[in-house]
């Protein structure tokens, strides 16, 4: 319980220590995202297909 | 920093996409599966293409290897039907399941509010309705077969209205005053007053039925997804409170 007492100090950090992190997973999560169901590969479409059809994904 | 939001990313998504891929079995699959039966009918000689403007969902699955080879074409390579299929889906399911998680793990940090599980789940709902909810109004859920508009059309759209839809869903939330309100409700309208691509002719061959199952289907799946991805990544992230390295 007492990580819940320091999780609402959590405005404590900066911004600017948050933004270079927050930026890194931000662009490492769109390349995955932009990999199982945007990647213009007949190969990457066939594996992901049904995954790009369920999330609604633009698909061929 | 970069560890907190890492953990809680892999861990949610990891389980998440998981969960996803049992959920799917259910609802979006059989449906998928069921269309399939239906694609290419009389379209094999024309590669999937129909006309200018207008392809099939999936060409790679709408045509045997005669076609193919008679486009003077190999055939992409696919996943066997059956268990080989579904471990393939499930393994996208998790890598989006991560890639989705980090973007809203690294929201989360951008906040700099106290997020538990429940809160969580809002969050989750939140990227719903921005990458699931908002560009259905535009580009419904398509089954396999269904005829659409342009590829790259389509695609330019869905980022540019996921992306509006963020920047407005942020100024109703974050900011407060009617201006970032109204602001926020006109960003979010936007893309669909310019408007999604939209296919020259309609017809396709999976019947209508089954394409308005698939719409739900597709839909309450990405619900589920996104609160189960939402509540494990704020349990993760309250749990990784001292990973601030």
């Amino acid at each position: 319980m007492t990580q819940q007492t320091n999780n609402s100090a959590v405005n404590a950090y900066a911004l600017s220590d948050v933004l270079a992190p927050a930026v890194l997973a931000l662009s490492l999560g769109a390349f995955l995202v932009l990999g199982t169901g945007f990647a213009n590969s007949d190969t990457i479409h066939n594996a992901a297909h049904d995954t790009r059809h369920s999330f609604a994904f633009p698909c061929h | 920093m970069f560890r907190r939001i890492f953990y809680t990313a892999m861990l949610a998504g990891v389980l998440g996409g998981a969960a996803i891929s049992v959920v799917q079995h259910f609802t979006t699959t059989p449906i998928i599966l069921q269309a399939e039966t239906f694609e290419g009918g009389g379209d094999h000689d024309k590669h999937g293409t129909l006309k200018k403007g207008i392809t099939l969902v999936s060409p790679a699955f709408a045509h045997g290897d005669k076609a193919a080879a008679a486009a003077g074409e190999d055939e992409a390579w696919g996943p066997r039907e059956g268990l080989e299929r579904t471990m393939y889906t499930s393994l996208a399911n998790v890598l989006t399941g991560v890639g989705f998680s980090l973007i809203l793990t690294a929201c989360f940090a951008l906040s700099g509010r106290q997020i538990i599980g429940r809160t969580g789940v809002l969050w989750g709902l939140g990227g719903f309705a921005i990458i699931s909810l908002a560009p259905a109004l535009g580009l419904p859920p398509e089954v396999p077969g269904a005829m659409a508009a342009e590829l790259t059309d389509r695609q330019l759209w869905w980022f540019l209205c996921v992306a509006l839809t963020g920047a407005g869903m942020w100024a109703m939330i974050f900011r407060s005053g009617a201006a970032w309100a109204v602001g926020g409700v006109a960003l979010i309208a936007l893309p669909h007053l310019i408007g999604a691509p939209v296919p020259d002719r309609l017809g396709g061959p999976v019947p209508p039925e089954l394409a308005a199952h698939f719409v739900s289907a597709s839909l309450v799946t990405a619900a589920v997804f996104w609160c189960i991805t939402g509540w494990l990544a704020g349990t993760f992230w309250n749990r990784f409170v001292g990973e601030e390295g």
